[in-house]
Parts: structure tokens; C-alpha cells; sequence
């Protein structure tokens, strides 16, 4: 079953005043559980005005939004409950920490479910593992810690909730290479641990390509599509086009399969791309083997 | 070529707290850079190199060593303004480096500070603005402009300045891809037209490899000087230090350790296309031509 | 959203008052409420509300903004009229009495004339904030204030620190959104529940606005430090503020309207 369903989606902000902007327009999407999704489009694309919708933050100017079946604007009492399904992870998050702990911290989320006390410090120990963030750190003030640190606890915050959808926008902003891989790689854990649909929003497409499986690329406010990672680097020209940058082994690819070569053009990660090259030199050799004799 | 910034032996310790062990940054650093140079410190976080940075305009001074700038001494407190004038400096948030409330006002505001009539200054504010492309804006307010924008504010702010070198620390960190686009594009401007000397302080490796020289920093170290050709070619050390290398670099690099030969030193796109094929004629793999163009070509060559 | 609002509340204009030189519109301001206070014959306070008639019909702001300025005084204004009311006394008969209270003729005068004033003050007082931007008045009020210098009053740093927060207002205004929203998304409830929790709420918001503000603070602090900034001494301006002839046909309107308010006051020594 579809975890996220949106029918005809649009969102207008400012209606009715001369700034009047159509943020998104007309989504339809079914995202399944358990797929780990990479979400890109430039600045302005709708990106971020879509999944602020799937937590509920923004209302839609029209259109409807199932979260697991239900219609989350149906009863208004009952989207808090909807929204906890839903965990949102924003741009730059370590500036919403404000606990005097880190555990404080992370367990405010799980606080505000309602949830028991030992229900509590379970979430918050099983979140604090996912991310790293150890004993020691936990009873530290979250001010104390770096940049990197500071942003795995933010993230911890939105695990302890225990989001059936987890959705992070742009998680590894201002960091390093090193930082980068080692957040990407936590959240790629925990989703092949929990099962749980994972959205993560991105510039790079080199970052998406090593861990969607399935891609939504935004342009202009619409869907422009929504399928699994290759078939969307068949696209690579056209999303290029959107003013993305498409990674250069694709390229290198998509110029070698022009001068004819007998490569896939969709190439989009160096390991397949070394793979392909070497599978060629063997078929290559072979022939020329059985060619020689 | 005139040694614009000299780094004797410097180095560099904070105390986090009174009494403590004192935390050293970097020890015993020698980095020269040269007028007109386009310079990029690699580096991930915590590698010294934003904290190397804040030496050179007497923002720090060094624990240890000396640092020149232009001849000058930072420790020398008359001449600090000087310094500040000669050398530049963007930072990372553009939010926080803009003190006005309208665009050709902040770019003004360097100006103010050392004095310059109004009437050279509207000139030179006038001059920055068109220089980094955002003249039409200079009526706006900071906070209604994209990132990548704001941060060619604050760059127009800096050149308003004349200054003969700017450094910039992580400017592209918090902007999109465009915006990382547009502030590259104007960094390359300044250094090609105006001969600016720039010292990029980055740990984007594709913006590393726009620049004619890379300084690779690791924990308070220079493990790596030279060309981005010759430093990219270091694909494991660079691994290692938790440094990105564009693909380019790292498809020949593996193609490397498996054996074949190939030249080490690939950077662009065209380079690793020109090496790939090579590979290829050498492999006996023929571009299979599509069936119309094959048509052509053999006619050509007949 | 909550970047979309403006701080002041400045009209854009190209009106003779929008394009007035701040500094004259802040002393024509003075001057204005000399005059309302000066006039103390309802002939002149007639001339006082002709004045601020004139002045919203040459700026073309709309009669709503002055509605809605004077809106939040409202409370004041039947406060002092009633005050007047009762409380001031004259040779004539009351009018009215019952038990201790009499209301005189003079009374009513009074406190019908303090409603207008105030009024006027305020309808009048609004027009500079709206027909100027909070730039140009941080400006005027610098260089109007610098005597001041004198007196060892920081007024450089004042202007400074006017221009620091119009600058920084709509930044934190937009961050303030975004920690909301994070909240938000993390359970916080911020709409329901008693007066006590709902502050208590508050705090997840108001901390880390406060570290982001001081964060903040440190970097343009930083910043200005590189771009050689050192106070006041050997600063020049870009803007230069210059009175045109229409500053000074202002002015001369003025002091004019002042002293015909003088004159009335003089010359109809009755209540008219």
C-alpha cells in the first residue's frame, strides 16, 4: 500500500496579493513503504513546499493528501496523530536544539507523543545508536558538541519518533565529504533496519545516485517524474537542462555512448561504470581469442 | 612573481579552558602564496584551514611564526587597517556579513569605514556592483535576494575596497548549486580580469579544482601543494583524509589499480573521455558508428 | 508567511512629502505639534486639522492609515476628554450636575478641543513614519542628533545598532518561522493547553532564537571587523542628505500656519 498518496496537490502562496505564487502545482504521487527515495530539483522547484505538506505544516490550496490510508486534513483533531507518522527533518536542523541535554533533547519529540517514561528513554536510546551518538555525548549539553555532532543529534530527535516516513531535507548541507558519507550511510542503515519509507531531499545527484532507488525530480513546481534511479538517469540531458548537476561519470558516459562506443549512457556511479568498461575488455578479449584460433 | 603572503613556522593553539592544556590548531606552517595567484585550501572540517584563514587578514595572530602580508607584519598593530584594506575577507553565512538594509548601502560600508568622499564612493560602489553582476539589485533589500546573490553583496563589499587579495572562507557552503555557480564564477572574474590574488578556503573538491593551485590541509598539516592535476591524482591520500576527488580522477584511478596505463594526472571531462578512449584503441573496442553516420564517414574517407 | 510583512510602515511614494529631505520632515513634525499645542482657540486648531488634511491629501496616503493609526489611542483620547470633561471648571452656569460632578460649558469646549489635538498629533506624527523609510530616518536622526556628540551621547552607535536591527528584524522574523515549523514537526504544541503552558511552549522557540541571535551577532561583528569598521572616527557617508527648495517651501508653510496660530491666539482672545 502507498504510504504517501497525494491527488491533484497545488498550493498558492500569498493568494489574492500581487505576490501571488504557485508553489506546486497539481501532485499526484504514490510513494510505497519502504522505499528510499531521493528528492531533487533546484531552489524554488516546489521541493520544499511539497514535504512540508507531508507533515502537515502547510494546508493545501487544493487537492488531498492520504498518509497511510488517511486523508490528513479530513478531521482537523486527528492531524496531529497523522503528523506523527511523518518525521521532518529540516535544512541546517541543529538550530532547533534547545535542551539542556542531548538526551532532553532527543526525547522531546517522544514527549510530546504522550509516550511512557521507559517508552521514552527506548526511543532514545535506539535513536542516539542509529546516528552515533554515544553515552558519553548524550549527557552533554547539545551547544557543547560540533557541527556534525550537533546535526546527528537533531536527526536522533526526528528518529525517536519512530516516523513511519522519515523526510529529510537536505541533511548533509555545509558539510564535509567525510561528515556527508557518514550521515547518508546512518540513514541508509536505519532505513534497510526499520523498513520505513525514507524521502531525502538533495542538490546532488551524484549524493542520490549512491542511495535512492527511486527518484522524484521537481521542476517548476510540478512533478516532473518519479521512478526508480535509473530509469531516471535516462533523463540525465533534461535534468541537466533544469539546471542540475548530473554526475560526471554520467556524462563522460553519455559522450562515449555518442562517439558510438558500445557503452550504457546511463552510466551514473564509478563502480558500474569501472565494472562495464572491464566486462567490455573481457568480451573483448574472448573474441579475440576465439577470433585468433 | 611577488610573494604576496608569507607564513613563516607559524602556529596556532586556543586555550578552551583557563588552566587547561592548550588545544594546538596547526604548528609550524610555512605557506607562501603569490600576488595574482587563484589558491584553494582543501580541507574537511576541523582541518585547520578556516582557522589558517583568519591569519591572514589579523583577524589571529599566530601563537608562533610570523605572517607578511605584502611585506607587512599582522602582529603590527599600526598596520592593521592597512591590512584589512589590502586583504578581504567573505565568510560562509551571507546573512551575517551584511550590515545594511538596503544592497549598495552594505557595499558602501567598507568605504565609510576608511573615509573615502562620497563621490569616489557612489563611483567605486557603482563599479563593485556591475563587477560581480548584480547592479540592478543595489536598490533591494538584503534579506529578499537568493543566497548565491547575497553573497556576491557582501564580495561587491570587499572589492568596493580595491583590495589585492581576498579570501574567502567557505562561501559556497550554505548556497544551491546555482548560487555555488554564480559566486565561482565571479571569484574566477575577479582573479582573471582584475588579477586579484584569491584564496578559496573550501572542501569542495570541484571548486578546488577550478583554481590554478591547491593546499591540502589535514589536522594543522600541508599533506599536499600543487597543481589540482598533480593533487588530484592522489586519489587514496585523499580518501583517506576524508576528501572527495571529482570522478574523473578517481574512474582513471581505478582503472590504475587494476593494472592498465593510463596518464595519472586527469582532470577534466574531455582529459578522461581522451583517456578512455585511448584504452579502448588500445583494447581493439571501434566506436560501432549508428548506420547513417557510418555511411558518411566512409564516404569522407573515401 | 511571516517574511512577507514590513517593518514601519512605509508607504513608497513619489509624493512633494516622500521626496522631502528626512531631517525637515522630522523638524516640520516638531513644528506641527508646536502648532497643535500653540493653538489653543478652536479657530486654530480648525487651521491645525486643515494642516493634516492637506498634508494626507499631498502625500496621497489613503484616510484608512489614518484610521488605523489612530485606532490603538482611541483609549487615550476618551481618557483625556473625559478627564477634561469633568474636571474643568468656569465662570458660566454648569450645564449639567448631578451629586459632586458638574459638567461646564468650558469643560466640554476643552475636552472636545484635547480630542482633536491628539488626534491631529497623531494622524500628523504617522504621516513621517509613513512617507519615510526607517533608512532615512535612522540617517536623519543621526545627523539631527549630532550635537549631541558633544555631550558625550553615542549617537553614531545608536544609528548603528537602529540600523543593525532594521537589518536583522526580517532574518529572524524568517528564522523564527523555520524553529517553529521544526518544532512543530517535532510534536510541539504551540495552540492549545492554558496561559502557563502555552509560555512554557514557547521556550523550544524563544532558545534557540536567542543562541542563533548571539551566533549571529558574533559573525557580523567579525565581519564589520574585517570591513574596517571602528566607530565613528574618520567615517564619511555615501548618502548625503542635501535640503532642496522644496525643504525649505516647507519649512516657510510652516512657520507660517505657527504664526497665524499666534496671531488667532492673540486676536480672538475668546473662546471662537
Amino acid at each position: 500500500m502507498a504510504v504517501i498518496r497525494t491527488e491533484h496537490l497545488s498550493h498558492v502562496y500569498s493568494e489574492g496579493t500581487p505576490f501571488v505564487k504557485m508553489a506546486i502545482q497539481d501532485v499526484n504521487l504514490s510513494i510505497e513503504e519502504g522505499e528510499m527515495v531521493g528528492v531533487i530539483g533546484h531552489t524554488g522547484s516546489g521541493k520544499s513546499t511539497l514535504i512540508q505538506h507531508l507533515n502537515g505544516l502547510l494546508k493545501p490550496t487544493s487537492g488531498k493528501i492520504y498518509i497511510d490510508g488517511e486523508d490528513m486534513w479530513a478531521d482537523k483533531a486527528k492531524l496531529r496523530e497523522i503528523r506523527f507518522k511523518v518525521g521532518l527533518v529540516f535544512q541546517y536542523p541543529e538550530y532547533q536544539l534547545f535542551e539542556e541535554t542531548v538526551y532532553r533533547d532527543i526525547a522531546f519529540g517522544p514527549k510530546n507523543m504522550g509516550l511512557s517514561e521507559e517508552e521514552v528513554d527506548k526511543r532514545v536510546r535506539q535513536a542516539a545508536a542509529f546516528v552515533n551518538v554515544t553515552e558519553e555525548m548524550m549527557n552533554k549539553s547539545p551547544f557543547e558538541l560540533s557541527g556534525g555532532q550537533k546535526r546527528r543529534v537533531a536527526i536522533a530527535g526526528v528518529l525517536a519518533m519512530n516516523p513511519k516516513v522519515l523526510i529529510l531535507d537536505e541533511p548533509t548541507a555545509g558539510l564535509d565529504p567525510k561528515g556527508r558519507d557518514r550521515i547518508l550511510g546512518q540513514i541508509q542503515e536505519y532505513q534497510q533496519d526499520q523498513k520505513n519509507t525514507v524521502l531525502i531531499v538533495s542538490h546532488s545527484m551524484e549524493d542520490v545516485a549512491k542511495f535512492a532507488k527511486k527518484v522524484l525530480v521537481m521542476n517548476q513546481s510540478k512533478v516532473f517524474m518519479y521512478d526508480d534511479t535509473e530509469k531516471v538517469f535516462e533523463h540525465a540531458s533534461e535534468i541537466e537542462q533544469m539546471g542540475l548537476a548530473v554526475p560526471q561519470v554520467t556524462k563522460i558516459f553519455m559522450r562515449l555512448a555518442d562517439m558510438g562506443y558500445p557503452v550504457d549512457p546511463h552510466t551514473y556511479t564509478i563502480q558500474a561504470a569501472k565494472q562495464q568498461v572491464l566486462r567490455l575488455f573481457e568480451e573483448q578479449e574472448a573474441k579475440q581469442k576465439k577470433g585468433g584460433m | 612573481m611577488n610573494d604576496f603572503i608569507k607564513a613563516q613556522g607559524i602556529s596556532f593553539s586556543y586555550h578552551v579552558e583557563e588552566g587547561q592544556q592548550p588545544v594546538s590548531v596547526f604548528e609550524d606552517l610555512d605557506v607562501t602564496i603569490h600576488e595574482g595567484e587563484l589558491t584553494a585550501v582543501l580541507g574537511h572540517n576541523g582541518s585547520g584551514k578556516s582557522t589558517f584563514a583568519k591569519h591572514l587578514n589579523a583577524i589571529l595572530l599566530p601563537s608562533g611564526g610570523k605572517v607578511y602580508i605584502d611585506g607587512m607584519d599582522t602582529a603590527d598593530e599600526e598596520k592593521l587597517y592597512d591590512i584589512r584594506q589590502k586583504v578581504g575577507m567573505v565568510f560562509q553565512n551571507p546573512d551575517n556579513q551584511i550590515v545594511a538594509t538596503v544592497v549598495e548601502e552594505d557595499v558602501a560600508f567598507g568605504l565609510e569605514n576608511i573615509g573615502v568622499p562620497p563621490k569616489e564612493m557612489r563611483e567605486r560602489v557603482d563599479r563593485a556592483l556591475m563587477d560581480v553582476g548584480i547592479y540592478e539589485y543595489k536598490k533591494h533589500a538584503p534579506h529578499r535576494l537568493s543566497g548565491g546573490q547575497k553573497q556576491r553583496v557582501a564580495i561587491a563589499g570587499i572589492i568596493a575596497m580595491r583590495p589585492k587579495c581576498i579570501v574567502l572562507d567557505e562561501p559556497t557552503a550554505m548556497l544551491d548549486p546555482r548560487g555555488r555557480r554564480e559566486v565561482m564564477e565571479t571569484i574566477q572574474k575577479l582573479n582573471r580580469e582584475y588579477g586579484i590574488t584569491i584564496v578559496l578556503i573550501t572542501h569542495y573538491m570541484d571548486e578546488a579544482a577550478l583554481c590554478d593551485r591547491i593546499i591540502v590541509m589535514d589536522s594543522g598539516k600541508i599533506i599536499l601543494d600543487d597543481t589540482p592535476k598533480k593533487v588530484f591524482s592522489n586519489v587514496r591520500e585523499l580518501k583517506t583524509v576524508g576528501l572527495d576527488v571529482p570522478q574523473t580522477s578517481e574512474l582513471i584511478y581505478e582503472f590504475l589499480k587494476e593494472g592498465y596505463n593510463l596518464p595519472k594526472d586527469v582532470l577534466t571531462e574531455d582529459e578522461c573521455i581522451k583517456a578512455i578512449t585511448t584504452l579502448f584503441r588500445r583494447k581493439g573496442i571501434k566506436p560501432a558508428k549508428p548506420e547513417q553516420q557510418t555511411e558518411d564517414c566512409s564516404q569522407e574517407i573515401v | 508567511m511571516l517574511r512577507d510583512i514590513t517593518i514601519g510602515q512605509y508607504f513608497p511614494g513619489h509624493s512633494f512629502i516622500h521626496k522631502m529631505d528626512p531631517r525637515m520632515k522630522i523638524i516640520a513634525s516638531v513644528l506641527y505639534i508646536v502648532i497643535l499645542f500653540v493653538a489653543s482657540r478652536p479657530l486654530g486648531l480648525l487651521l491645525g486639522i486643515l494642516m493634516v488634511v492637506m498634508m494626507y491629501m499631498i502625500s496621497k496616503i489613503s484616510a484608512k492609515m489614518v484610521a488605523k493609526s489612530l485606532k490603538p489611542v482611541v483609549p487615550i483620547i476618551i481618557f483625556t476628554a473625559v478627564l477634561n470633561l469633568f474636571f474643568m471648571t468656569g465662570p458660566s452656569e454648569p450645564l449639567v450636575s448631578f451629586g459632586f460632578i458638574h459638567i461646564y460649558p468650558e469643560g466640554v469646549a476643552m475636552a472636545v478641543m484635547m480630542a482633536v489635538r491628539i488626534m491631529c498629533l497623531i494622524a500628523g506624527t504617522s504621516l513621517l513614519t509613513y512617507t519615510t523609510s526607517p533608512i532615512e530616518l535612522t540617517d536623519a536622526i543621526e545627523v539631527l542628533m549630532g550635537p549631541l556628540k558633544k555631550v558625550k551621547v553615542p549617537v553614531h552607535e545608536i544609528a548603528m545598532m537602529m540600523t543593525i536591527a532594521l537589518r536583522f528584524i526580517p532574518t529572524l522574523i524568517e528564522e523564527t518561522d523555520k524553529i517553529m515549523n521544526a518544532q512543530k514537526a517535532r510534536g510541539a504544541d504551540m495552540e492549545t493547553g492554558s496561559l502557563t503552558q502555552r509560555a512554557k511552549a514557547l521556550i523550544p522557540i524563544l532558545i534557540p532564537l536567542f543562541v542563533s541571535a548571539f551566533r549571529r551577532a558574533d559573525e557580523l561583528a567579525l565581519a564589520m571587523e574585517c570591513r574596517c569598521y571602528r566607530g565613528s572616527v574618520g567615517r564619511t557617508r555615501m548618502k548625503q542628505l542635501e535640503y532642496a527648495k522644496r525643504d525649505f517651501v516647507a519649512l516657510a508653510v510652516m512657520l507660517l500656519c505657527l504664526a497665524l496660530v499666534i496671531v488667532i491666539n492673540i486676536y480672538f482672545p475668546k473662546m471662537i
